[in-house]
């Protein structure tokens, strides 16, 4: 049957089909904003397998962290490291309220920092690691050493994650791409940031603030 | 306004390759249709693994296929039709339906749509690589338990088959964030949340379970794939890990993943019986909360697969899996209401949807048996439970399938199929259905395990396997007249038109198969049913 001519009304007023795509029709939080979102939330879910799993196994342990592993506990270069990426989110912010206003050199000067912070806590995590394995903390070493070594690696991943998306955002600014009204990627790029930071604090706290048992 | 008279650059078409095309396409009608190649070609080989099962257990005795062998073909069955047919084929329709349902040009991310696809086939070929490794493709079932999964038992079949695993729920994760964002920010004017297609709320449901236990789901694939080869200890007990970690965080994932596996069937069942009773759907709203009800009681639940472990607490896990009977209840009568003094007009989609309504039941009834703890603890593990499974995931899902496939192939392809050709497949599909899973009830309440290769002659199960074996076949035959319509209909099919059906939702308001893009004007929508409304004009009845 066909379709009566009645009651049809126009979708948009421009020539290119494409032009018909919302970018925010319905106002509110953009697509990829809102995807983003969406992405941290499997995130978090993805994180809190691994945190469902380590106190899983530290509940069934007679003592933790095992009697078999030394040396271990909150140190400097954790302090440090932890410092660096704490700080970052707050400059990760900055960038973002900067380019809401237009002013990109703020912008890019405080991205440029974001991602020498998150720079910095790659290389201090990697020094952590190098020196626990020395001391023959492996991800063989129980399960103390594999949660340990999957949950910061894990972490450290993701961490790369965000350098790799901060230095896109870096790239783009430089190119004078972001404005005003026109900066999704910084805003998403802000949000992982700011999730990335969270589940280290949680890691901190988890792995060594924790007392033992 | 500015009065400038600049003509935006119009797009000319350029020659390319059809294949190029294919490839290369962010279309989500083209990327549903892929979709739904790839997801009938696994579910081929799937049903070829079936029968090879079914074949060897016709008779007690090994007669074509080793022990080893055997693990193999039940494992990579269930892991090929779960990972690589139901859940795709979800999003298949998903795909091709929900942003014509919305009155949506494409999906919001029409490039991370194209990415969730491809890779699907890059898993299929690792998981079904297996059978070339060095020991044999996966083979310890699709719930891969350690230890059996772990590295003393198992090969590099098993590392494929997580690596795949993995690949595919990223691939899910993904699509479910394209379909939410699509869902809540570009549905056409007028399109209330309350005004969605049943189908588009059994989607949001389903993509936010996705988001939610899909990711647990990788975490555990991860954790078995670090104790497999890099000498973690997750899952072993000599060294502080626990067995039954595993089968928390996998059924974490596996139980919401049930309802990930059916609720996009039961959202198709739910457009095609109004269309074909004449009737709008009974009870929207309850519907709607009926499904959002099943997807949050979906996470309370996922242990009573672990009854006989020991280490649960039953009375929790078992009160909440009779609770999910209530919603799922309450769409039972929605659906019997619907077509309760219809004027059903009995084609192939409806036929198939009736054989899901029925079929659905019975797996629905037969899994309330299993949630009473003592009765789960003497069936555990039987072949009962295969039926069950197999009354909800093929009785279910695949009826759902099918009824979509024929209510939308004209829609996708601008052809109709074939009638009587439709119902011999479905007489075929449902009379071997019934004979290879219903006799699977009495084989598990007579004490056979699932997932043994052989039994023993003086047991008193051949003649019911046998029985079961000939229904797997008849189901195998049946795919026969449905590639043949599929076929017939493409060379020449009689011309569907836009609205064969007299449907309701707004795919049927734009032309078959829909123009790039879907829309050149949308209706206006004051209703669930907005094409309904533009056929019989605005006064004829839907009144929310």
């Amino acid at each position: 049957m066909t379709t009566p001519e009645l009651a049809l009304a126009p979708i948009g007023e421009e020539h290119s089909p494409v032009a018909t795509l919302p970018h925010d029709a319905r106002g509110g939080i953009s697509n990829p904003v809102l995807g983003m979102l969406l992405f941290i939330v499997s995130e978090i879910m993805f994180f809190s397998g691994l945190f469902a799993a380590y106190f899983n196994v530290r509940a069934l342990a007679i003592e933790w962290p095992p009697a078999d592993i030394e040396g271990f506990g909150i140190n400097p270069i954790i302090v440090v490291a932890t410092g660096c990426l704490v700080t970052s989110s707050f400059f990760a912010q900055t960038a973002v309220r900067a380019i809401r206003r237009g002013d990109r050199t703020t912008f890019l000067r405080a991205i440029s920092i974001t991602l020498g912070l998150g720079i910095s806590f790659l290389a201090l995590e990697f020094t952590d690691w190098t020196i626990l394995y020395s001391e023959g903390i492996t991800m063989g070493s129980g399960v103390f050493g594999t949660t340990y070594f999957t949950m910061t690696g894990f972490h450290f991943a993701h961490v790369v994650g965000g350098v790799v998306m901060l230095s896109v955002v870096l790239y783009r600014g430089m190119l004078g791409q972001f404005s005003a009204s026109h900066h999704d990627m910084v805003e998403a790029t802000d949000l992982y940031w700011h999730f990335v930071d969270i589940v280290w604090v949680v890691l901190v706290i988890t792995l060594y603030l924790l007392p033992g048992r | 306004m500015a009065t400038t008279t600049l003509h935006p650059p119009i797009a000319q078409p350029y020659r390319r390759s059809a294949l190029y095309e294919w490839i290369t396409t962010t279309d989500h009608k083209k990327i549903g249709i892929l979709y739904f190649i790839n997801s009938f070609v696994f579910f081929f080989i799937g049903g070829l693994l079936a029968l090879g099962v079914r074949a060897e257990l016709a008779q007690p005795g090994l007669q074509f296929v080793n022990e080893d062998l055997y693990n193999q073909f039940f494992t990579i069955h269930a892991s090929a039709m779960l990972f690589l047919f139901i859940i795709p084929i979800g999003a298949a329709f998903g795909n091709y339906v929900v942003p014509l349902m919305v009155g949506a040009p494409d999906m919001a991310f029409p490039r991370i749509n194209a990415l969730s696809f491809w890779m699907l086939p890059a898993a299929g070929i690792l998981m079904m690589g297996g059978f070339l490794a060095v020991g044999g493709a996966a083979a310890e079932g699709w719930t891969s338990y350690p230890p059996l999964a772990g590295p003393a038992y198992s090969g590099t079949g098993t590392d494929l088959w997580l690596m795949a695993v993995t690949l595919i729920g990223t691939s899910s994760i993904l699509t479910a964030i394209n379909f939410l964002v699509t869902i809540f920010k570009m549905r056409a004017p007028g399109l209330t949340l309350f005004r969605l297609p049943i189908m588009v709320w059994t989607q949001i449901v389903t993509s936010v379970l996705t988001l939610l236990a899909t990711p647990v789901l990788a975490s555990a694939l991860i954790m078995q794939f670090i104790d497999r080869n890099y000498g973690g200890n997750y899952f072993d007990p000599g060294n502080g890990g626990s067995v039954v970690l595993w089968q928390n965080v996998f059924w974490f994932y596996s139980h919401p993943a049930v309802y990930i596996m059916i609720l996009p069937f039961m959202g198709i069942i739910s457009e095609v019986l109004p269309v074909f009773s004449r009737k709008p759907l009974f009870g929207y709203r309850a519907f709607v909360f009926a499904t959002v009800a099943i997807g949050a009681l979906g996470f309370s639940v996922w242990a009573h697969h672990m009854f006989t472990t020991g280490q649960v607490f039953l009375p929790f896990f078992a009160l909440f899996t009779f609770l999910i009977a209530v919603p799922t209840g309450v769409k039972m009568f929605n659906w019997i209401a619907t077509l309760w003094r219809g004027q059903l007009v009995l084609k192939t989609p409806l036929l198939f949807a009736i054989g899901f309504l029925t079929m659905f039941l019975i797996g629905g009834l037969n899994g309330a048996f299993a949630a009473a703890v003592p009765v789960d603890f003497a069936i555990h593990d039987t072949y009962y439970v295969v039926a069950h499974l197999h009354y909800v995931l093929f009785g279910g899902s695949v009826f759902g399938v099918m009824a979509g496939i024929y209510y939308w192939f004209p829609k996708m392809t601008g052809r109709m199929l074939d009638e009587t050709v439709g119902k011999i497949h479905w007489l075929l599909m449902f009379i071997g259905f019934n004979l290879a899973f219903f006799p699977q009830h009495q084989l598990g309440l007579v004490g056979m395990p699932r997932r043994i290769a052989d039994y023993a002659a003086d047991a008193g199960w051949g003649d019911l396997n046998l029985v079961s074996t000939v229904g797997a076949f008849l189901i195998a035959a049946s795919t026969l007249p449905f590639l043949w319509n599929i076929f017939a209909s493409l060379r020449a099919g009689e011309v569907a038109g836009d609205d064969p059906w007299e449907g309701n939702t707004l795919e049927w308001a734009t032309s078959s198969p829909p123009p790039p893009y879907n829309f050149d004007h949308l209706p206006e929508i004051h209703s669930t049913r907005p094409v309904f409304d533009l056929r019989h004009g605005a006064d004829a009845g839907s009144t929310h």
